[in-house]
């Protein structure tokens, strides 16, 4: 019967398990509406004292990477290792460096 | 004093408990699989709640009972909760007036609680009322979605109001032993709550496109073991096996 | 609670347009043990593989909370009332779960409800089987959970991220569902006549069906070989299940009951029981449909879905409405 009827939109899920850290993917629920998509992420989410802070988004609203141009966007950053701090030599007897 | 706060409390269990129970009946029964979660939620927060009453009225009584013999040993006619909250699930809308309506109320009287001067029962009363509060938010938000979601729902809506409307009355009553309670522990009477009640339930009603019933309130019943036919039911599957094996433990 | 080795129709006809390279690609890949994920190139028998599998994987986690569910008003204290309700509801926070991971693969969630309602989907068999006394609780908790355990753990190291990632979910989850069967038995088996005489019945009527929730034998097992290869599965069905074996006899010594296999015996040499025959007849007759509970069983699933579309459909009218209000 409600075949052809759309189902409830995709939210993705992402909860700040303590104060101090960034809010992670946990994954996603089905909600009519923003609302419920931010009780249904509580409700399932969670129920194991799992987070301090939620955030919900419709999956369509998603701005991806392409993987197919995985390659012309991340390596790039391959050879550049010059931004990495373990790159650099400190003389010995240099502290707090 | 000890045997009426005792009465009190074990009400208190009573409704959690037998909301709790019906809330138990819908699993597997919900609209959606996160709808399913967020009833396990609100059931699990009522038996908890029943759990914690059952515990202090079984202090209170210092007979050495405990949460189960409230729970499993008393009969049908010794429960004391409302009558609206043992009523059959019907559907997933008749549920939610259900639940609504009464957490309405219910949570009113949880916030009197949790700054009452017992302390024991202040501590049960906030811990419950943080829970309630947000099934209300999920309760209310469901009212609206359904009286003021199609044609269909709306009619449905407005006919599980008019079910249950004629129960709430009984959240307003109080007997003697409220009276007592509520003096010695600073509460406001039950009839105090109504027009905050009428005021939220009014409001809420409106946005919904739902229209306040005029069916007359039944003033009391279940508090004082005048149950429904439901009732007996509930218990006997509740307690089935406790009745049956009464030497046996779990 | 499961994924079980199920039948497999009409897959690996590996279409025209993945080139050999892709393919040794993307084992290649496979092979050094990296993820594939959501948008990663992958070849179409693995996505409709894993498509099937995690389906059936949900589908048994909304099925499997009926069984247990049988019993959430008659639980026989509140405690345990209240625990067997966080495990159902568990049951259902998993289904959801592995829904999602498979919608990742492009599948919609309804579709996949479809496929279980018009009887195309499968689930596992284990849930087609009556629970006929509280001890029956235990027994699920701790043969069938059990079971899940051993064929799920492996499972967190799958070669598709969110299938993966899914399952290290669940199993953190799960791993107070065994130990509360368990230990629903040991109280049974440490209480009156009457409750001992409970336990046993219920290891009479599970102990078999709990075998069989790993699938058929390796010789019949007809896409275990690619899926191994693809490292979807890490063990073979029988390999699980001897595992299960010789984990699960000493903890029915241990609780004082008797499994129902007269052919069972400790291998001294090997240190692993050799088990009876079991009756395959009846595991294809109740993945066929006609266990004890399969008609039962669906049509609970087809009437919650039935009967509320006006809610989901009132959900949806009103949100639009709210749009169509803000927009304005």
């Amino acid at each position: 019967m409600s075949k052809d009827r759309a189902e409830w939109p995709l939210y993705e899920v992402f909860i700040r398990s303590k104060s101090g850290l960034s809010h992670r993917h946990a994954g996603s629920v089905h909600a009519a509406d923003d609302q419920m998509a931010l009780d249904n992420a509580r409700d399932t989410y969670t129920r194991r004292m799992e987070g301090v802070s939620l955030w919900v988004v419709r999956s369509d609203r998603i701005i991806a990477s392409d993987p197919t141009e995985t390659s012309a966007f991340f390596e790039p950053a391959e050879d550049k290792i010059y931004r990495h701090p373990t790159f650099y030599d400190v003389p010995e007897g240099v502290e707090n460096l | 004093m000890t045997d009426s706060l005792s009465i009190y409390v074990q009400r208190l269990g009573d409704n959690a408990l037998v909301l709790g129970q019906r809330m138990v009946e819908l699993v597997t029964r919900e609209p959606e699989l996160e709808e399913e979660l967020a009833n396990a939620n609100f059931a699990l927060d009522y038996i908890g709640q029943a759990r914690m009453f059952y515990q202090y009225a079984a202090e209170l009584d210092g007979e050495g009972n405990d949460e189960d013999f409230y729970a499993y040993r008393r009969d049908a006619q010794a429960f004391m909760n409302y009558l609206l909250l043992e009523q059959p699930n019907g559907h997933f809308g008749d549920a939610i007036v259900r639940q609504y309506l009464f957490e309405v109320f219910y949570l009113m009287q949880l916030e009197g609680l949790a700054a009452c001067n017992d302390q024991r029962l202040a501590e049960i009363a906030a811990r419950a009322e943080k829970e309630i509060r947000y099934h209300l938010r999920h309760s209310r938000s469901w009212m609206l979605r359904l009286g003021d979601g199609t044609e269909e729902s709306h009619q449905k809506m407005q006919r599980a109001l008019e079910q249950a409307w004629r129960y709430c009355g009984e959240f307003f009553y109080s007997d003697a032993a409220d009276r007592g309670v509520c003096k010695t522990l600073g509460l406001d009477l039950p009839e105090d709550l109504q027009s905050r009640w009428n005021e939220e339930v009014n409001e809420l009603l409106s946005e919904a496109t739902l229209e306040r019933p005029g069916t007359p309130w039944i003033r009391e019943g279940g508090r004082h073991g005048k149950h429904s036919e439901h009732l007996g039911y509930l218990v006997a599957e509740l307690q089935h096996l406790q009745r049956s094996y009464p030497d046996a433990s779990w | 609670m499961y994924t079980q080795g199920l039948d497999q129709k009409g897959q690996a006809n590996v279409s025209e347009i993945e080139s050999p390279e892709q393919l040794a690609a993307f084992q290649a890949r496979i092979d050094a043990e990296e993820k594939i994920e959501a948008k990663d190139w992958m070849p179409a028998a693995y996505r409709r593989t894993l498509i099937r599998q995690i389906s059936q994987h949900a589908h048994s986690e909304i099925i499997g909370m009926q069984p247990e569910g049988n019993w959430l008003t008659r639980a026989p204290s509140l405690q345990r009332k209240a625990i067997l309700l966080a495990k159902v509801q568990d049951e259902a926070g998993h289904g959801l779960y592995l829904y999602s991971a498979a919608e990742t693969l492009g599948v919609s969630r309804d579709e996949m409800v479809q496929g279980l309602l018009d009887g195309k989907a499968k689930y596992s068999s284990i849930f087609n089987y009556p629970t006929l006394n509280w001890a029956d609780i235990g027994a699920i908790g701790w043969l069938v959970d059990g079971a899940a355990i051993m064929n799920q753990i492996p499972l967190c190291r799958c070669s598709y991220g969110p299938y993966a990632r899914a399952m290290i979910r669940v199993c953190k989850e799960e791993s107070f569902h065994q130990r509360q069967g368990f230990d629903i038995m040991h109280k049974l088996c440490n209480g009156t006549d009457d409750q001992k005489a409970m336990a046993q019945d219920a290891l009479n009527r599970w102990w078999w069906p709990s075998l069989m929730m790993f699938g058929p034998g390796d010789a019949d097992s007809k896409h275990s070989a690619q899926s191994m290869a693809w490292k979807i599965k890490r063990f073979s069905n029988d390999e699980l299940r001897q595992k299960f074996v010789d984990v699960t006899v000493p903890q029915a010594e241990f609780l004082g009951l008797r499994v129902p296999d007269d052919a069972l015996v400790l291998d001294e040499e090997s240190g692993h029981y050799r088990f009876g025959e079991i009756d395959w007849q009846e595991f294809h007759d109740v993945l066929a449909g006609n266990g004890p509970c399969n008609a039962q069983r669906m049509e609970r699933r087809r009437s919650a879905h039935d009967d509320n579309a006006w809610v989901r459909d009132a959900a949806r009218a009103y949100a639009d409405k709210q749009s169509a209000k803000a927009v304005a």
